[in-house]
């Protein structure tokens, strides 16, 4: 008896096709040959072949000049509609590390730093700063650590088979303008600051997208709103805004004076501009970068604390994106969707599909989905052993270290969400081991249904789908999905100090939500008309929709009323934890975990528990898919002392 | 006309100052410097191409009209879609516009070129048009249009008005109810719902005309 990957019941003929499909896919692979174009065009595409639908789902056919399809339609699946970045070999190029930000001497920041915004010399900042202004010695100002970014333009090739892209990214001084931009190394209770300069180019050089105006959001940060990186707030080329970090643990100023609720720990933050109504734009162009958080217990330094893989050498921050390039090899961006865009062409770091040289040990690996608009679920292959199960273990859940590592198989994000994971390599000695997304999407909407999906109108390519038509899983086989990042791993045994996590080590408690909350608020995320909405109404930078007390409990209900739409919804300010799913407690273990982006699935109505402390100001609630927040699935909100009102749906 | 104002825009644009001190004027990479006109052109004409078709309209003034050529080209514009039964969506989002045109004043005509085509041009003749645009009383520098469906359809599909499920897409009365704003010339594009608020939508579209302005939303 045979079987193909839906476990349906095949011919002993038609396996042999498969297998021969599977090895043949394999060493086009391994020829570098992976564009559906290239294949179509060498008649390497047949029907009955297990060849994925990998490449080339993008939201607009910018490679091909042909008759424009909807935008993020699913006809897109239709070899006729698939977008087609040019081809590039894969593996070529090392992955690149960020390198580590560099502090600037006070006495470079000219002008000199002030609590109050310097708006005559040219800083746009909404508010003076609270931290200083509230505690002094523990918020000394200016702050002992200090940097200055300038957001540019710079030249830089995302893959050697194509020509060299201008793109936008972050200078700390030292590195010159990189993308992502340079990690901060930052510590627990040692605060920074940094000044953001717009050096961005002229209005008419943008290339063809992105708007030369910023604000820097410090995602996850338990931050102070005037240097949150408001989507309100921004300025455009030859201004600044200092944003003061206080890096403090939430609770300080509350519920547990005066250092903070160790559980409320982060470790991996990022930072990303947030302009309202052109986020999608500008991050896709850049402006994004990673911000890791240590303590005494993530130290940083496997001899100590936890004993996690030391950074930067064993602990890799991955950024992914999703991109599409057109005819001449140029970065392109959708301008004119609605729905989102998805990317034929897979970064890390910056480089399409780029390979890891590795020793036999454990390392962590800090994933981040940058977007604009695709889920990833991430699982280990070995080409040459596609039955195998290579598990992996999560530790931090939107970089929240957990209790205790989780064993997994796979693990799935959407957009702005983080999972930090530990991956050994001494089981793949020698071997070259991949990192790959074997999630099914074919447009803005999200991951395509989990089970029987019958979708006539989508026209799924033969590989997509069983002998009906029909897709069955929204998981493609093992091999069959995009491989994003190649590991060549060493055979030479190495010294490994770090901590196995199956002797179950323990991280973080998860703070109580046993607190009663001073009230209940929905969100129903919908779209009326095409238009993105939250509670009926759209972002409006002039209106906060609702207040929050300072220092109290609330519950949030966000619920989906788009059909078949998957939404990112990302709070600021402060975590959540989900106290359940359509009425039950989250299966998956690492959703039991704090949280700063929750996935809102199809049909779905996911309760949350927040606490709203130590910091006022204004703050937002949105979709992150990029797209759905600039197109105004967005509300802002505002903390206020003693302030807060009694609207349940605002 | 309005190509003199786009022009005096740029200058305006270049003319914004930098920081004096440490903060410097954009240093473009001298590898980029002498592709960036050839790759503007080239991206711009690509935007075209893709999303901005140049198939003729009629304008409720009776002028047949292209698309690109005559109604985007170098012009800041705002694009709706609506047709003169609709009584759901439509009736909203265009009572919004004209409140938004009046916040604009006559920055609408000059600067900004605000465009509204009905999707049923079976439905709305010349006449019909004009009628519902009369009831509205939109003011100079709001232009209606109609034209042939296949190339409504074109335009609709262009500025990315649609929905991936054909059925929906289909029905008329779902229409997608944003507002398609852009700076044609420096390739600035975005969208807000027609039913956001008035002066919301109206900040939005000044962008075009000011993209170098700075702002903060007092806490």
């Amino acid at each position: 008896m045979y079987f193909n990957v839906f476990g349906e019941k095949v011919s002993r003929k038609r396996y042999k096709e498969m297998e021969n499909a599977a090895k043949n896919r394999r060493e086009l692979i391994a020829a570098g040959l992976t564009s559906r174009r290239d294949l179509v065009k060498m008649g390497l595409l047949t029907a009955g072949g297990m060849l994925v639908c990998k490449s080339g789902l993008s939201a607009r056919a910018y490679g091909q000049q042909q008759t424009i399809p909807p935008s993020g339609s699913n006809q897109l699946c239709l070899p006729g509609n698939q977008a087609a970045s040019p081809m590039t070999t894969p593996f070529v190029d090392p992955l690149p590390i960020m390198p580590i930000a560099s502090q600037t001497p006070l006495k470079n920041l000219n002008p000199a730093p002030t609590i109050c915004p310097n708006t005559a010399g040219g800083e746009v900042r909404a508010a003076c700063h609270q931290a200083p202004e509230l505690n002094m010695s523990m918020f000394p100002f200016p702050a002992p650590v200090v940097y200055q970014m300038k957001q540019q333009a710079f030249t830089t090739r995302h893959s050697p088979s194509l020509p060299p892209q201008t793109i936008w990214g972050f200078n700390d001084g030292t590195h010159g303008a990189v993308s992502p931009g340079p990690t901060y190394q930052a510590f627990y209770g040692t605060p920074q600051m940094t000044r953001n300069i717009n050096a961005l180019p002229r209005l008419n050089q943008n290339g063809g997208f992105g708007m030369p105006s910023v604000t820097t959001h410090l995602h996850n940060a338990h931050n102070p709103s005037e240097s949150d990186g408001n989507p309100c707030d921004f300025y455009s080329a030859g201004h600044f805004a200092d944003q003061y970090y206080p890096n403090v643990l939430a609770g300080f100023n509350s519920t547990s004076p005066p250092n903070g609720d160790i559980n409320e720990s982060l470790s991996t933050l990022w930072y990303h501009d947030h302009r309202v109504d052109f986020t999608s734009q500008n991050t896709y162009k850049g402006l994004l970068g990673f911000y890791c958080l240590f303590n005494e217990f993530d130290t940083g330094n496997e001899n100590t604390g936890f004993h996690l893989p030391s950074f930067p050498q064993f602990d890799i921050p991955l950024a992914f994106a999703d991109k599409v390039y057109d005819s001449d090899g140029l970065l392109a961006f959708d301008l004119f969707t609605l729905d989102g865009i998805i990317g034929d062409k897979f970064l890390v770091n910056g480089k399409i599909q780029p390979f890891f040289n590795v020793e036999p040990r454990r390392y962590r690996f800090r994933l981040l989905d940058t977007g604009p608009s695709r889920f990833y679920e991430f699982f280990l292959t070995d080409l040459n052993n596609l039955n195998a199960t290579n598990q992996f273990w999560v530790i931090a859940n939107d970089g929240n270290l957990l209790p205790n590592p989780v064993q997994v198989q796979s693990v799935r994000i959407g957009v702005a969400e983080r999972v930090d994971i530990i991956i050994d390599f001494s089981q793949f000695g020698g071997k070259t081991i991949y990192l790959e997304n074997r999630l099914l999407q074919f447009n803005g909407q999200g991951p395509v249904p989990p089970q029987g999906f019958t979708a006539p109108h989508f026209g799924p390519p033969a590989e997509c789908a069983d002998s009906n038509g029909n897709i069955l899983s929204d998981i493609l086989p093992a091999g069959h999905g995009n491989l994003l990042l190649q590991f060549r791993v060493s055979s030479k045994a190495v010294k490994d100090g770090s901590v196995n996590p199956a002797t179950n080590p323990t991280f973080y408690q998860l703070p109580s939500t046993n607190t009663p909350p001073r009230i209940v608020r929905t969100f129903k995320f919908d779209r009326l008309n095409g238009q993105w909405s939250i509670n009926g109404q759209f972002m409006d930078c002039n209106e906060f929709r609702f207040t929050v007390s300072q220092n109290s409990s609330e519950q949030w209900i966000l619920t989906n009323l788009t059909g078949d739409w998957t939404h990112p919804i990302h709070i600021h300010l402060e975590e959540h934890q989900i106290l359940s799913r359509n009425g039950a407690p989250p299966t998956l273990a690492v959703e039991r975990s704090r949280k700063d982006v929750t996935q809102l699935h199809p049909n779905e109505r996911v309760q949350l528990f927040f606490r709203f402390r130590d910091w006022v100001g204004k703050y937002p609630i949105h979709c992150h898919n990029v797209v759905h927040e600039d197109h105004a699935m967005m509300a802002l909100w505002h903390v206020l002392p003693n302030g807060g009102d009694n609207i349940n749906v605002p | 006309m309005n190509q003199d104002i786009s022009r005096r825009n740029l200058l305006n644009f270049a003319a914004v100052a930098p920081l004096g001190g440490a903060i410097s004027a954009t240093k473009i990479a001298s590898a980029g410097r002498s592709n960036v006109n050839a790759t503007q052109s080239r991206a711009r004409k690509r935007i075209q191409e893709l999303h901005l078709p140049n198939v003729p309209l009629v304008s409720h003034e009776g002028n047949e009209v292209l698309f690109y050529d005559d109604l985007v080209k170098d012009k800041i514009v705002t694009i709706n879609f609506f047709y003169s039964r609709c009584n759901e969506i439509c009736p909203i989002v265009m009572a919004n516009l004209v409140k938004v045109q009046k916040i604009l004043g006559d920055q609408v005509g000059r600067q900004i070129q605000m465009y509204s085509i009905t999707l049923k041009p079976e439905q709305d003749d010349l006449d019909a048009i004009r009628e519902y645009r009369s009831a509205l009383r939109a003011g100079p520098g709001w232009t209606f249009f109609t034209g042939k469906t296949a190339n409504i359809d074109k335009i609709r599909r262009g500025i990315g008005f649609t929905y991936p499920d054909p059925a929906i897409d289909r029905d008329v009365t779902q229409h997608i109810g944003n507002v398609r704003y852009g700076n044609e010339p420096l390739m600035l594009w975005a969208a807000c719902p027609g039913q956001a608020h008035t002066e919301w939508v109206a900040e939005s579209f000044e962008w075009m005309v000011h993209p170098e302005t700075n702002r903060v939303q007092k806490p």
